[in-house]
């Protein structure tokens, strides 16, 4: 059993979660995720880490309320419990085995979509505090769901925030902004990373190509187990097939296949979507109905 | 007078009935049953079954007892061998084991070894019995990974010998290949996996599961920071295949894995379980060991047309022939000398059917089973909507990556001796499918018992 010590409503639907997981927090790098399991008949849920505390012995994680497993994990509370909780998992981003001098020469420029703003914050944590300052762009499609504002602040070098209505920061898409900055604002950078839904990335990914910037991105696909034993995560990179779990997370986006990856992503959007609403319904509904949201 | 020559048959689900649920096909002897199947075994002086048993069970041994009607007896001389007699007797390759070096078998069939196995462990757990309890505690700790039949073995045996065992499980449940692998109808998880787990816990062997080894720690850290003096490896199979064939990654394609973890070890077929598996109509099962069948026979529950591809001859099919048997009464539908080419998609990209080609049988290979040719010409298309496919695994590098010192062959797999499972780094020992590859039950059984003695005799010595 894992301990919640923290609860937080973050945004609209985005909740942030702090668990007591000392052998995940012990060994955990910026760019792994977890798996988390509510109950006996909860599904095993893939998250990112977004934060960690070696000492506590503590992991953050964030997460969009978005189907059955993540529901019923939003009316968890402090002094709760998870029954699994299982990482550190994948493999750390490229940054973390790279000698730290060659980093340093680097100018990087993160993208954030969404809720994919918690994976990215590690990311650049650990740049900071290994003296390293990076750019990062957030996204998101309104200002009520931008997520860990401050906490980017305090380790962003400039931080640049996009909402898609212009509710607040800069108005547009997050590739608008990348396009600004190099483009407009005499920007340079040598390697992008973006984490978000996997459409921003697959757009993030085709307007860096024009620019000539190599991008690496995070890749969430459906998943099992997360040590290489079942395949559903498989990816095309390259026109190699890669397991997300064991090969990833991260990738060069330029060599993936995202038409496929997102193709693969919404295999269990009927099920899902029929498991969801037999949870919010009770069993007056069994789905597939295509109008109620469940397929979303 | 009872035929001699022929086993008493066991009771089974009729075919159509079990064809559309979940519970145990076999129904396994009863008392009177077991007693009079027992009476064939003339308990031959030089006993050929045990040299044929991975764990060197005492059959002739524990089968006079069942003779006698001494249940308990029979069951305390299964368990000086075997901490999971319940899963064997369900699971074991028995024909090609200790049934097949049976003298019975010359003539007629040979003693239906398992079946009484079987019936001896469910007796027990009926009437509560444990295995005797283990020697005073000697205060050493071992690390197991693991806990699936090699490493539950392996901690039960070294449990006894009065060793402090931890195992450590990466998934949410004990249990490895018996939990997530071996689906319900052939192997009860509640009723025997749990219950024969509990017994492995019985002589103090703690299980903590969620811990992934090269992630969640190193065997270098059990061992320095820890305090483990030995550590087992029975970590298990690995990736799954593919073949390599266009349209493999489109929606509907699944490991057998996948589709097997989602139904047993998420168990997807339960309404209230909130894991989603797809339930096909038409599903083609690419394979012929007992994987395949186990997962063609899963998606015929879960309501589809099942149809095994395989590219030899029903006389290579690697399945046990009771699985095979089993699986042709369900209904399953065997399209052999039969190899896939091409998954044919939709404009969703989801299967549609497969482009298959007729195989032939040429020359025989390295294998020594004839080589499938393919027969020019002779193209078709199977309709479906969901391939499953069952070609076998690939070491899992997580551990082999993550230690120094620890030597794996040209296939990834970990290289230890057969006697004692020792590996090229001192201290740890390694057994089961993470050495042999895919392989069976009992045979990673026999690993993890003779790594619990390579352990003690290494430690014994330090």
């Amino acid at each position: 059993m894992y301990r919640i010590e923290k609860a937080e409503l973050l945004a609209n639907n985005i909740f942030l979660m702090v668990v007591n997981a000392p052998r995940v927090a012990k060994h955990c790098l910026p760019g792994q995720f977890i798996i988390v399991k509510i109950d006996e008949k909860g599904e095993r849920v893939p998250l990112t880490i977004c934060d960690y505390d070696r000492e506590k012995g503590t992991i953050t994680i964030v997460f969009q309320n978005v189907g059955t497993a993540t529901e019923k994990f939003s009316h968890l509370k402090e002094g709760d419990f998870f029954k699994d909780f299982v990482g550190p998992l994948g493999q750390p981003s490229e940054f973390c085995k790279e000698d730290i001098e060659e980093v340093k020469k680097k100018k990087i420029l993160y993208v954030a979509g969404g809720v994919g703003t918690a994976p990215v914050y590690p990311q650049v944590k650990w740049l900071h505090e290994h003296g390293i300052s990076v750019d990062v762009i957030v996204g998101a499609k309104t200002k009520d769901l931008i997520i860990l504002e401050k906490e980017m602040e305090a380790v962003a070098g400039n931080l640049y925030i996009t909402t898609d209505d212009g509710s607040y920061g800069r108005s547009g898409m997050v590739t608008a902004v990348i396009e600004e900055l190099i483009q407009n604002e005499g920007k340079k950078y040598d390697i992008a990373v973006a984490i978000g839904p996997m459409i921003m990335m697959k757009f993030v990914c085709l307007t860096t190509k024009k620019l000539n910037l190599p991008t690496v991105v995070s890749m969430n696909p459906i998943m099992v187990d997360g040590t290489g034993m079942c395949g559903a995560c498989r990816l095309t990179v390259g026109g190699e097939v890669k397991f997300a779990c064991v090969d990833g997370p991260e990738f060069d986006g330029h060599l993936i296949n995202f038409d496929e990856a997102m193709k693969r992503q919404l295999l269990y959007k009927t099920e899902e979507g029929r498991s969801y609403l037999k949870f919010q319904e009770g069993d007056t509904h069994h789905g597939g109905c295509g109008i109620c949201g469940g397929d979303e | 007078m009872a035929d001699l020559l022929k086993k008493v048959p066991v009771r089974e689900q009729d075919p159509k009935v079990r064809a559309a649920n979940f519970e145990e096909v076999c129904y396994g002897y009863n008392e009177e049953e077991a007693m009079k199947e027992a009476q064939r075994c003339i308990n031959c002086k030089n006993a050929k079954c045990i040299a044929g048993c991975p764990v060197a069970i005492d059959i002739p041994g524990f089968v006079s007892k069942v003779k006698e009607g001494n249940f308990e007896e029979s069951f305390h001389i299964i368990s000086e061998s075997s901490a999971l007699p319940a899963i064997c007797g369900r699971v074991c390759p028995q024909e090609s084991q200790c049934e097949g070096k049976c003298i019975r078998g010359i003539k007629g069939e040979p003693v239906s070894v398992g079946k009484l196995e079987r019936f001896v462990a469910d007796w027990a757990r009926g009437k509560g019995l444990k295995p005797p309890a283990p020697a005073a505690s000697n205060g050493r700790k071992v690390a197991v990974i693991g806990a699936g039949p090699a490493g539950l073995t392996c901690a039960g045996d070294l449990a006894k010998l009065g060793y402090d065992v931890t195992i450590f499980e990466a998934l949410h449940e004990p249990g490895g290949v018996l939990v997530y692998g071996i689906p319900e109808f052939r192997l009860p998880k509640e009723e025997v996996v749990s219950a024969e787990i509990e017994n492995v816990k019985s002589l103090g062997v703690k299980i903590e599961t969620n811990v992934i080894i090269g992630k969640s720690i190193t065997i270098d850290e059990l061992i320095e920071e820890e305090g483990f003096e030995a550590v087992f490896i029975g970590s298990g199979a690995g990736l799954p295949m593919f073949m390599g064939i266009p349209g493999e990654n489109a929606n509907g394609v699944f490991s057998a894995n996948e589709y097997l973890t989602r139904n047993n070890l998420m168990k997807a077929f339960l309404d209230d379980y909130d894991t989603p598996i797809a339930r096909g109509k038409k599903v083609a099962v690419v394979g012929g060991g007992n994987v395949a069948m186990d997962a063609a026979r899963t998606a015929l529950r879960l309501g589809a047309e099942v149809h095994i591809v395989y590219r030899r001859s029903e006389a290579e099919l690697p399945a046990r022939v009771e699985e095979i048997h089993h699986a042709k009464e369900e209904g399953i539908i065997f399209d052999l000398l039969t190899n896939p080419v091409e998954i044919l998609v939709n404009e969703n990209d989801a299967v549609r059917g497969m482009r298959c080609v007729r195989m032939e049988l040429g020359e025989p290979d390295a294998s020594g089973r004839r080589r499938p040719v393919v027969i020019p010409g002779t193209e078709f298309e199977l309709e479906l909507d969901t391939v499953i496919m069952a070609l076998g695994t690939s070491p899992n590098p997580l551990i082999s990556s993550t230690t120094k010192g620890l030597d794996t062959n040209k296939w990834k797999c970990i290289i230890a001796e057969e006697e004692t499972c020792k590996t090229s780094k001192e201290g740890v020992y390694a057994g089961g499918d993470a050495v042999t590859g895919a392989a069976t039950v009992i045979l990673a059984m026999g690993a993890g018992k003779a790594a619990a003695e390579g352990i003690h005799r290494y430690l014994s010595s330090k």
